[in-house]
């Protein structure tokens, strides 16, 4: 495989690593409140985490590139911070894919967190567990497989990202020229051998990565 | 609602008006917008026809049309791939020049002082924008260009790739890229005119951009392209493209 693909590989997974811990780190708490509130604004968070699964990527990276450009509010705190513009950078690419693969993290850890219900928790309580106690050693056990698919298909969806990052990329080997931007360069130049060998890679991937949630991942199947 | 009704209305759905003529056209970026201004001059002219244009970058449209994309007409940025679509029988001879295109160094601002291809490695150049030069002709005569002025090597870390020349142009505008090497036609264009200013490149710098345009296999036959491709030679056509900067043949000084 040429070094320009590799690369692309490469930092695909770096790419796609940083976003999931990341989306397991913001995604948790939003999951937990969602499943626990009875506030009314339930509904509109909600609807706020799952929009990335309705919107074209390219509304969501027109609104990224004004945001994150010069003259938008992201990219005037960032430049008064004196990390300097964030289009065209993997940190920016980041900020994309989190906000991208949001749902997907989101989705399973909140129905998982739904499934283990009032009760284990209250029975904690009566054994005197302070809440935080409760949610490491009673909530975050029980919910494991939702943790599991949220892990998987936010890995997954941010590989298989195009769309946001051919906006605010700007294709720079080695930073932001992921495999699906490589894979569209190569067919472009008409190079299908090596858009055969990363697009096979891709398919294989797909594949093992959802026959694992399928086969090893049961609770997945109840999950609706 | 019935399956012969729900039938009837899936089809009156997919049904397209019926017209006297519709081409479709795929013309390469740095065209965006004197293409716009021609197809609706000339649809004054036909106003039963309809000319559908793409843009996008010239090799995309060459990978395409080689792959069957129902294009009537090719509008390059080059004269080398409708030349390669004519040789691999996928178009008509012959290729027929329409313009000779010119880059230019183009930044937001009107206080901008002239700039010269030797300014673009200073500090406050932090990107770059050109066009891809995998796909985009734009792209390869801005490489060649800064290869020949020789500042590849202090510029090649800073670049950003446009995925055509108006995605590029685009990149600069909204100041993401502080800087980019754009289509002249694209920096005379309404659009961005009045939002920065632009530094001719010396044409000796790089090959020239000599556009052609073919009509496809897709097109043979189809008397709206032959008309279409025919007002091209008409002295309204010939002004409009003047007017976005582009040297058209006969009148080619800008050598």
């Amino acid at each position: 495989m040429p070094n320009a693909d590799l690369a692309a590989v490469w930092l695909t997974l770096k790419l796609a690593t940083v976003v999931t811990l990341l989306l397991l780190l913001v995604g948790t708490p939003i999951a937990w409140w969602l499943a626990r509130t009875r506030s009314r604004l339930k509904g509109v968070v909600g609807a706020l985490v799952a929009m990335p699964l309705v919107l074209p990527p390219t509304v969501i990276g027109f609104y990224l590139l004004v945001a994150m450009g010069p003259h938008g509010p992201v990219g005037r705190l960032t430049e008064a911070l004196g990390i300097g513009l964030l289009p065209f950078t993997f940190p920016g690419l980041v900020i994309a894919s989190v906000i991208y693969s949001l749902p997907f993290v989101v989705q399973p850890i909140h129905n998982a967190f739904g499934a283990v219900g009032e009760r284990p928790l209250e029975v904690a309580a009566t054994l005197r567990a302070s809440p935080w106690d409760a949610f490491w050693s009673v909530a975050v056990p029980l919910a494991r497989p939702g943790f599991i698919s949220g892990a998987i298909l936010g890995f997954a969806h941010t590989v298989g990202e195009f769309g946001v990052v051919l906006m605010i990329g700007g294709n720079i080997p080695a930073q932001t020229r992921v495999v699906s931007v490589q894979i569209y360069d190569h067919v472009e130049a008409l190079e299908y051998t090596q858009a055969h060998w990363l697009s096979g890679g891709m398919l294989l991937f797909s594949f093992v990565v959802l026959l694992g949630l399928y086969t090893f991942n049961p609770a997945r199947r109840k999950a609706p | 609602m019935t399956i012969a009704r729900f039938i009837a209305l899936a089809l009156l759905l997919v049904a397209t008006p019926l017209r006297a003529g519709q081409i479709h056209v795929a013309a390469a970026a740095d065209l965006r917008f004197a293409m716009d201004e021609i197809v609706s001059l000339f649809e004054k002219s036909h106003p039963d026809d309809r000319i559908e244009v793409s843009y996008g970058s010239s090799g995309k449209f060459y990978a395409q049309i080689r792959n069957g994309a129902p294009f009537d007409l090719f509008f390059s940025a080059d004269s080398e791939l409708p030349e390669k679509l004519v040789q691999e029988g996928f178009a008509i001879p012959d290729v027929k020049p329409y313009a000779l295109g010119r880059i230019v160094l183009w930044r937001p601002g009107s206080d901008a002082r002239p700039l010269t291809l030797a300014d673009l490695p200073r500090v406050e150049n932090r990107r770059i924008a050109i066009a891809n030069p995998k796909h985009a002709p734009y792209g390869m005569r801005a490489v060649e260009a800064l290869k020949a002025a020789q500042v590849w090597d202090a510029v090649e870390k800073r670049l950003v790739f446009g995925e055509n020349i108006a995605q590029t142009a685009q990149f600069v505008q909204t100041g993401n890229a502080d800087i980019g090497i754009i289509a002249l036609s694209l920096a005379l264009a309404p659009a961005f005119a009045g939002k920065g200013s632009h530094t001719l490149i010396p044409a000796d710098l790089h090959q020239p951009l000599r556009q052609g345009f073919v009509i496809l296999k897709h097109g043979e036959g189809k008397a709206l392209a032959r008309a279409f491709a025919a007002f091209f030679g008409n002295p309204d056509v010939r002004q409009i493209m003047s007017r976005y900067g582009f040297s058209v043949p006969d009148t080619q000084t800008a050598r």
